[in-house]
């Protein structure tokens, strides 16, 4: 377990550090969700009704913005190859990278967003749900984000390719995410979109490692 | 412990160049090969080959540990310290993190005597950003002690070192020998081991 920690403190730490992405995606998610309601207009009930798709569309994309770093930076600094000849697999290398990606991006992003959540008039009660649903969903992110990442290791400028590829995959938690928001507001129980929230989140947590390791594999050999 | 290492019929392809075919050596416990060719031989290509890294087009690599032969390249990987042309350093992180990260990564303790080995003692609290080139290498070869790995792959070792650092590598591979380790180094200059080479 010991390799498996100490890879991921170093990543929550170079996140962390200057250069890292963390401090870029809170900025970017907090900007996103200050001007968008300058932009409507001081209509409430339709901030209210707004607020979970464009707060959790602006956490996809804030965290889309530190995700094509996740092989990258070790993949062109020759560490990765260290790192894959060491006793941690590949796979575990992939779920401690996923894992030091939600510390340092998701987990601050759901944090922030009953801040946030206040320049939209979301009532507490939607607010609690935006808060958990981004906690469950983000670590889905984190991990297909992975996926993409992986896939585009060896490209120059891959950055741009990785929303073409990975925001498909991610319509599933935006809808869920967003819905839930929108039940609580309409007093509904949001316990079903939460429910497929979580399962979808569990499974690209349990799957998207094996994938991302071995399309660095691939890559290693490129 | 590592016995021996062989190559058998060994056969590379980059796209759809052919780098080298019929490729056959054998590196023993406590021996040294210089792999030595022009610039775009395949020696890079060969030590990724043999880190698991590049599959062979043809033939395989078989080592022999405790009597046993496996051709497995992740069984192999195990056994491997890797020194790439680039040094794997972050330019956050300062000296003794680094070698910290890579010795618990290992499954070592950190070891802070290494950094003295290879004259980085009085940086240990620099981060990286500020090393020189040749600071940086004798970092990256404080990480390959750490590692404690009896197969050493070095790609161009001698690589933006000082004529210091330069005994210290050689210093470095005697004593791996020594200690009955095996070690494949792509390099333009001599190891001075006494050791076998092979040109590509």
């Amino acid at each position: 377990m010991k390799p498996f920690a100490t890879l991921l403190l170093r990543d929550i730490k170079l996140a962390a550090r200057s250069g890292g992405g963390a401090a870029l995606a809170l900025s970017f998610f907090a900007l996103v969700a200050t001007l968008v309601p300058l932009g409507v207009g001081p209509d409430l009930r339709l901030l209210a009704r707004m607020a979970g798709g464009i707060l959790w569309v602006a956490a996809v994309l804030a965290a889309l913005l530190s995700l094509d770093r996740l092989f990258q930076g070790d993949f062109e600094d020759g560490s990765l190859e260290v790192i894959a000849l060491s006793p941690l697999p590949l796979e575990l290398t992939a779920l401690a990278k996923i894992a030091a990606h939600w510390f340092s991006t998701g987990l601050p992003l759901a944090l922030l967003s009953p801040l946030l959540a206040l320049l939209f008039n979301l009532a507490p009660p939607a607010t609690l749900i935006l808060f958990v649903s981004l906690l469950i969903g983000t670590p889905a992110v984190s991990a297909v984000g992975a996926i993409g990442a992986s896939l585009t290791l060896s490209l120059k400028r891959g950055g741009l390719i990785l929303p073409l590829i990975i925001l498909p995959l991610l319509s599933p938690v935006v809808i869920f995410g967003a819905g839930a928001v929108a039940l609580s507001l309409d007093g509904l129980s949001p316990g079903n979109a939460l429910g497929l929230l979580a399962a979808f989140a569990f499974a690209a947590m349990l799957l998207s490692p094996f994938a991302a390791a071995a399309s660095v594999r691939l890559n290693l050999g490129s | 412990m590592i016995s021996s290492l062989t190559a058998e019929n060994l056969a590379c392809a980059r796209g759809d160049k052919k780098l080298f075919d019929s490729l056959n050596f054998r590196v023993s416990a406590g021996q040294a090969l210089a792999v030595e060719g022009a610039n775009g031989a395949g020696k890079t290509s060969l030590l990724r080959m043999i880190a698991g890294f590049l599959a062979p087009v043809a033939g395989r690599i078989v080592v022999k540990m405790d009597a046993r032969e496996n051709d497995d390249a992740e069984e192999r990987g195990k056994s491997i310290g890797w020194l790439g042309h680039q040094d794997g350093l972050k330019p956050q992180l300062t000296v003794i993190e680094q070698l910290t990260f890579f010795a618990q990564l290992y499954g070592g303790p950190a070891n802070p005597a290494l950094l003295e080995q290879v004259g980085l003692a009085r940086q240990a609290d620099l981060p990286c950003r500020y090393l020189s080139a040749g600071q940086r290498r004798r970092l990256a070869l404080a990480r390959l002690l750490a590692a404690q790995r009896p197969l050493w792959l070095l790609d161009e070792p001698f690589a933006a070192l000082d004529a210091s650092g330069q005994r210290l590598v050689a210093h470095l591979m005697a004593r791996h020998c020594g200690n009955g380790g095996i070690i494949i180094a792509a390099t333009h200059e001599a190891l001075g081991l006494g050791n076998e080479s092979l040109k590509l």
